[in-house]
């Protein structure tokens, strides 16, 4: 279990770090980005993924654009390099506040300490908690290539499979989150605390007093990428009295709607009941975000 | 490919230079290359938290860092924890709890807690609890590690209080 | 043959040599003396050795289960930058590893475990050849380059493929099993069957697991030529069996090889075998006079390290009307993997089981098979508990079961058959010394019952259950208990050297094997109280073949019961030579004199009259004319230890509440309560650990660890991503109580406390998932119990 051997480069700027993709690639090789690494040095560790070369992000931390977390208007701006670990203890304004409060989900307090919010959404697992935050709160990924910076929504950022919208070549900049969220809450199933979830939920609700005007589920582990649920949504934007009630036909809807596959892992039925499960907890502990 | 890179970092307050090849981990280089073995590797993957130390103060994996990933880094070590005489109160702690039984994971443990309470002075037991859920023990059953980190965490409260 | 048929063995009589009495320093849980160099990180694991111009081995394993060898080719092996060399079996030409038992034929099938693979591999992950380089990222590389190439054979990968038996693991086995033993068929079975008012049948099944020592297995070897040898630091749990396996493969004098063995991070039986790995990489530097270092990663250590505990049970058992069990009637069937272990053999686990499935009932009527599988899967050896955990789930649940066939609360059930005369021969030829099964059980009934759980199981909401376990297990194997398995190699006694040095400072020998039992401490304090010196003054020394003729480890829980035996009893010694000496100079009797509990021997009849120990080391060593004409020079004592008869049995009763969520499935433990009887406590803060992490790993199997394969023998469990070992956040706190029945025939009154918590929580923590159950009409008897398994009882189907 040690790396297969590869060239390291340390990138000065955004610009360089491009510069290096695209050179190393040029050059035949098959260079990679590395951050905070905390996916991919295990996938490096068993061979899994063996880049010929590394450029490093590390020395990008001295520039504030990249670890500053921005609150303008209507919008949460991360740099690429923010910590899991900084979002985890940033005070936040209410709309974003469940991003700090689903950082206790993100594997532990050493991991979230190196891991970068890009890094997680670049690496694209189906159930890791960036993704599906990403799609409840519309984040915009910001990437720079060799023809510029380009704009990639959420919904448009996971191919499935651990694939993403950023191409080999970009760098991600910065992740801008567009849509506030005040009641919202993400929770999730692992059979030990700390995994990658089996099944994880994100629910954001728009609340009128004790009413639902509606809201957005998403759901990782029931499909290659995280996804939206419209059937659970809908029953959402039907509207109805904020409790158990609603929940329960909102869980109902997501369970009915997913396709989970039946995996090493554990059986789609069950995904499909933790489905049910946490739907329903998560638009508890959303609406309980009311006060 | 494999040509050596010159790495500078402080462990333990000492500044060293390395010549390391890109691939050597964090860990391999602490304890190999500058022979502070008491930080361990259980897993080389980042579950098992054996090679837990600080860098910048943050608590992390060394098995999850490339060496040259940490130019320029402050590492702390579990060697800097006593003075070379007596135990820190942490580690007082944890051998007055027996939360130590083989000491493979104790050291990472140590460092894991060091951050925990560096950043949560106020932590309870079960903050203290969800907190060192980062790291795997064999032996101890985990209690008595909580108990030792909690009590060392109450009278650091008392001292500074 | 049994022990004492052997000539010259000192075989002990079961008098009672403990009185009861504590000592200064037995029984308090003192600071221990090897937490200093652990906490600062100056503790001496095998990972942190480092000899000049040493090399780093790893090993081309194989990629599937079973398949015919047709070639290995190293040559792009030996091409790459850093690798030294690169050995197959053919190469390094060593003879194989055979563990045997004295059992016919239709008994005992003997196998044996090459130590790089030849013609044939057997699972994945079986070494194949030894990479030699300058570092072990060379060395990943290197395995990488080799090819290998192979024809696939079916995998025997369960059960019934094994006795289908269209494939053979090893050609010597034509159905795949590697023993049969039906052990006992007492008088009365049959005829209990038909009489029965009740007759329960369930059939338990444990998943196998990994021991996960949290370091993994290693070895540094290095060739020494001015000694003449060998030197092999490895972590070891049973050094003296490592010297003798190292000497036998690679053909040479036992005196050429020596094993140290330094810090260890855990074994928990894992490192009670030989590892056909600490053989290849001793082979190596002997062969390159070059040190060699192999340090196990942890992909290895979970695919191709020592496996344990797949065991099925299919039990019967009668049961009369006042619920008191007539029959017991089990067929266990144990997947010993591709090999057999030494020196255990594959036998272990299904004799372990036939010898002690009655565990703490009386069993009026007994039969039992037992057998070994030979599997395409890693081999196994005896983890913490071995078969134990297996077979008193098995009867657990027998009894649960019968409290719910005949109306009764399971406690009561137990209660009913308990046994509670001592000491107690059973069914099986085992006598049971005496121990508080029934109290036990009586006190984590009450602790549970008083702290209101079964109120809340009766009021709530929630799914909640409540389970017990109540055990007992054997810690004193002697070898006379070890003969009748009939091992051809058979541990049991142990050996101690004490030496008191000219400043009065002690240093004590023993063959057990400390791997974070903590045996520096307990060890110091039985020295400390016979010698009546302070504990520091005390020094164990273990884990070098050459200090100490010959030992057998640390497993079985034997430590502190065996090896803290001789200890105790070479202490005394000592302390009668101190005394010996000291009246001769004192120009006294012997019997005028006395140890005084502060460093000196005293004339009794005079007081003021006395002799430092320091004042006695001078005349023995430094002034030896001055001795008495029949004592040699030097205060040096030394004794050895075995336990008579059927040995010492420790005992406990675990009780546990949990809720089974109706949402996930997932078993939450509310409450957990050990009440436990290890005989005298040593160190209780070390007892109390002991349980508490023989709790943890036990709940570990019971919910979450499992080692599966797929039909062609691929392992599921290459990472800690994928083998479930429990966090702090799954493991409860626990209470412990303590009764204390000291043992009659140990020296110190103890009984043991290494297996317990492991052995009971499986058990314990089934049937409290059974209770949160009770309603649905759903009974689970296979661990670890899944979430999903458990959410589609609560939920009639999923």
């Amino acid at each position: 279990m040690k790396p297969a051997a590869f060239t390291y480069h340390r990138a000065h700027d955004v610009a360089d770090a491009v510069g290096l993709l695209s050179d190393l690639a040029a050059a035949g090789g098959d260079p990679k980005v590395i951050a905070g690494g905390q996916s991919l040095m295990p996938m490096m560790t068993f061979r899994l993924a063996r880049p010929s070369a590394l450029v490093d992000l590390g020395p990008l931390r001295r520039m504030p654009s990249m670890t500053t977390i921005r609150a303008e208007g209507d919008h949460l701006t991360l740099g690429a390099l923010v910590t899991h670990h900084a979002v985890e203890t940033a005070a936040l304004p209410d709309g974003f506040a469940v991003l700090a409060r689903a950082m206790r989900w993100v594997g532990h307090l050493p991991i979230r300490s190196r891991g970068t919010v890009a890094g997680s959404l670049v690496h694209g697992d189906a159930t890791a908690e960036w993704c599906l935050l990403a799609l409840l709160l519309d984040a915009v990924v910001v990437a720079e290539g060799p023809s510029g910076r380009r704009e990639i929504p959420a919904g448009e950022l996971f191919h499935g499979f651990y694939a993403t919208a950023v191409d080999h070549d970009e760098v991600v900049v910065e992740v801008r989150f567009t849509r506030p969220a005040p009641h919202a809450a993400l929770t999730e199933f692992a059979r030990r605390h700390g995994d990658f979830a089996i099944v994880d939920a994100a629910v954001a609700l728009d609340l009128d007093g004790g009413s639902v005007t509606g809201g957005r589920v998403v759901l990782g582990g029931v499909a290659p990428a995280p996804v939206r649920v419209p059937e659970a949504e809908a029953v959402l934007a039907s509207g109805g009295v904020a409790g158990d009630a609603l929940w329960a036909a909102v869980a109902d809807a997501a369970a009915a709607a997913v396709d989970p596959p039946d995996d090493a892992a554990t059986t789609a039925a069950y995904r499909r009941r933790l489905t049910r499960t946490l739907v329903a907890d998560a638009c508890r502990d959303a609406a309980g975000g009311l006060r | 490919m494999n040509d050596p890179h010159l790495l500078s970092l402080t462990v333990n307050g000492t500044e060293e230079e390395v010549l390391v090849e890109p691939r050597r981990t964090l860990a391999d280089v602490l304890r190999h290359d500058l022979r502070l073995t008491g930080t361990h590797v259980g897993c080389e993957h980042g579950v098992c938290g054996a090679c837990t130390v600080l860098v910048d103060d943050a608590p992390v994996r060394a098995c999850l860092m490339f060496a040259v990933q940490a130019e320029g880094a402050d590492v702390r070590t579990v060697e800097s924890l006593d003075d070379g005489v007596r135990l820190s109160d942490l580690q007082q702690s944890f051998s007055e709890h027996h939360a130590l039984q083989c000491g493979f994971c104790t050291p990472g443990f140590l460092m894991l807690a060091e951050g925990v309470l560096a950043e949560s002075p106020d932590a309870e037991r079960e903050e203290i609890r969800e907190a060192l859920s980062a790291n795997l023990c064999r032996c101890t059953g985990y209690q008595t590690i909580v108990d030792a980190v909690h009590a060392t965490a109450t009278s650091r409260r008392e001292t500074t209080a | 043959m049994t022990a004492t048929d052997v000539p010259g063995l000192e075989v002990r009589t079961a008098e009672p040599r403990f009185e009861g009495r504590r000592g200064r320093w037995v029984g308090a849980s003192i600071p221990r003396h090897e937490d200093p160099r652990l906490l600062t990180g100056r503790g001496r694991f095998v990972d942190d050795i480092a000899l000049t111009g040493m090399l780093h081995a790893g090993f081309v394993r194989a990629t599937v289960a079973h398949a015919r060898v047709t070639g290995i080719d190293l040559s792009a092996t030996r091409a790459v930058a850093g690798v030294v060399a690169a050995y197959d079996a053919a190469d390094l030409a060593l003879g194989d590893i055979v563990a045997l038992l004295d059992r016919p034929a239709e008994e005992f099938t003997p196998t044996a475990m090459p130590i790089l693979a030849k013609d044939k591999v057997r699972f994945v992950g079986e070494p194949l050849a030894i990479v030699i380089a300058r570092d072990p990222y060379a060395v990943e590389d290197g395995i990488e380059a080799a090819v290998v190439e192979h024809e696939v054979l079916d995998a025997i990968v369960d059960e019934a493929t094994a006795l289908r038996a269209s494939t053979r693991v090893h050609d010597e086995a034509p159905d795949n099993v590697l023993l049969d033993v039906s052990m006992f068929d007492t008088p009365g079975v049959d005829e209990a069957f038909s009489h029965a008012h009740v007759t329960v049948e369930v059939t338990t099944r444990s998943g196998r697991q990994n021991a996960l020592p949290l370091e993994t297995r290693g070895v540094v070897a290095s060739w020494d030529a001015r000694d003449d040898q060998l030197l092999v630091q490895t972590c070891t749990q049973v050094p003296h069996q490592v010297r003798t396996l190292v000497a036998r493969c690679l053909d040479v004098p036992e005196r050429t090889v020596r094993v140290t063995v330094p810090d260890m991070g855990g074994g928990f039986g894992q490192k009670c075998v030989v590892g056909r790995e600490e053989v290849a990489v001793a082979a190596v530097a002997r062969r390159l006079h070059r040190p060699v270092k192999w340090i196990e990663d942890r992909r290895e250590a979970l695919t191709a390290g020592f496996l344990a505990r797949e065991q099925t049970y299919r039990t019967r058992a009668a049961f009369d009307a006042d619920g008191h069990i007539t029959a017991l009637d089990v067929d266990v069937v144990c997947d010993m993997g591709a090999y057999s272990c030494y020196p255990f053999t594959a036998g272990i686990e299904p004799l372990m089981a036939s010898a002690e499935m009655p565990s703490v009932y009386r069993v009026p009527a007994y039969r039992v098979r037992g057998r070994a599988l030979t599997s395409n899967k890693a081999p196994t050896a005896p983890y913490r508990g071995v078969s134990r955990p297996q077979y008193v789930m098995a009867i657990e649940r027998v009894m649960e079961k019968a409290a719910r066939a005949l109306d009764l609360d399971p406690v009561e059930v137990r209660r009913r058959n308990v046994i509670t005369e001592f000491p107690y021969t059973g069914v099986n030829a085992v006598t049971y010394d005496p121990g508080t099964y029934r109290e036990s059980l009586d006190l984590a009934e009450a602790t549970i019952r008083e702290e209101g759980w079964y109120d809340v199981r009766a009021s709530d909401d929630r799914a909640i259950g409540i389970g017990f376990c109540c055990f007992s297990e054997r810690t004193g194997y002697g070898s006379e208990a070890f003969a009748k398995r009939k091992m051809t190699v058979v541990p049991g006694f142990d050996l101690s050297e004490i030496r008191m040095d000219t400043t009065g400072a002690v240093v004590v020998t023993s063959g057990t094997m400390n791997h974070g039992q903590s045996h520096e401490t307990t060890f110091a304090q039985i020295v400390a109280d016979r010698l009546s010196i302070d504990v520091d003054r005390v020094k164990l020394r273990q884990g070098d073949t050459e200090r100490i003729a010959y030992g057998w480890g640390t497993f079985a829980s034997r430590s502190v019961t065996i090896g803290g035996s001789a200890v105790a009893l070479a202490s005394e010694r000592l302390g009668e030579l101190l005394c010996r000496v000291a009246a001769h100079l004192l120009e006294t009797r012997p019997e005028n004199v006395a140890m005084d509990g502060d460093g000196g021997v005293v004339q009794l009849d005079d007081p003021t009259r006395r002799l430092t120990y320091e004042e006695i080391a001078d005349v023995a060593y430094l002034r030896s004319h001055l001795l008495p004409k029949d004592v040699e020079p030097a205060l040096t004592a030394t004794a050895s230890f075995d336990v008579p008869g059927d040995g010492t049995f420790s005992n406990a009763t675990h009780a546990v509440v949990v809720e089974a969520d109706r949402g996930t499935g997932a078993i939450r433990i509310l409450r957990y309560v050990c009440v436990e009887d290890c005989g005298v406590v040593i160190h209780p803060q070390v007892v109390d650990g002991q349980c508490r992490g023989g709790i943890a790993q036990g709940i570990a199997g019971a919910l979450f660890e499992e080692v599966t394969y797929d039909e062609h023998g691929e392992p599921s469990a290459a990472s800690f991503i994928d083998y479930l070992v429990p966090t702090v956040t799954e493991i409860p706190d626990v209470s412990i109580s303590h009764l204390e029945t000291p043992c009659a025939f140990t020296e110190n009154g103890a009984k043991g406390a290494g297996e317990g918590g492991t052995i009971g929580a499986p058990a314990a923590v089934l049937n409290a998932v059974n209770d949160a159950l009770r309603h649905t009409g759903v009974e689970l008897d296979v661990t670890p119990i899944h979430p999903r398994t458990v959410l589609s009882a609560l939920e009639g189907g999923l």
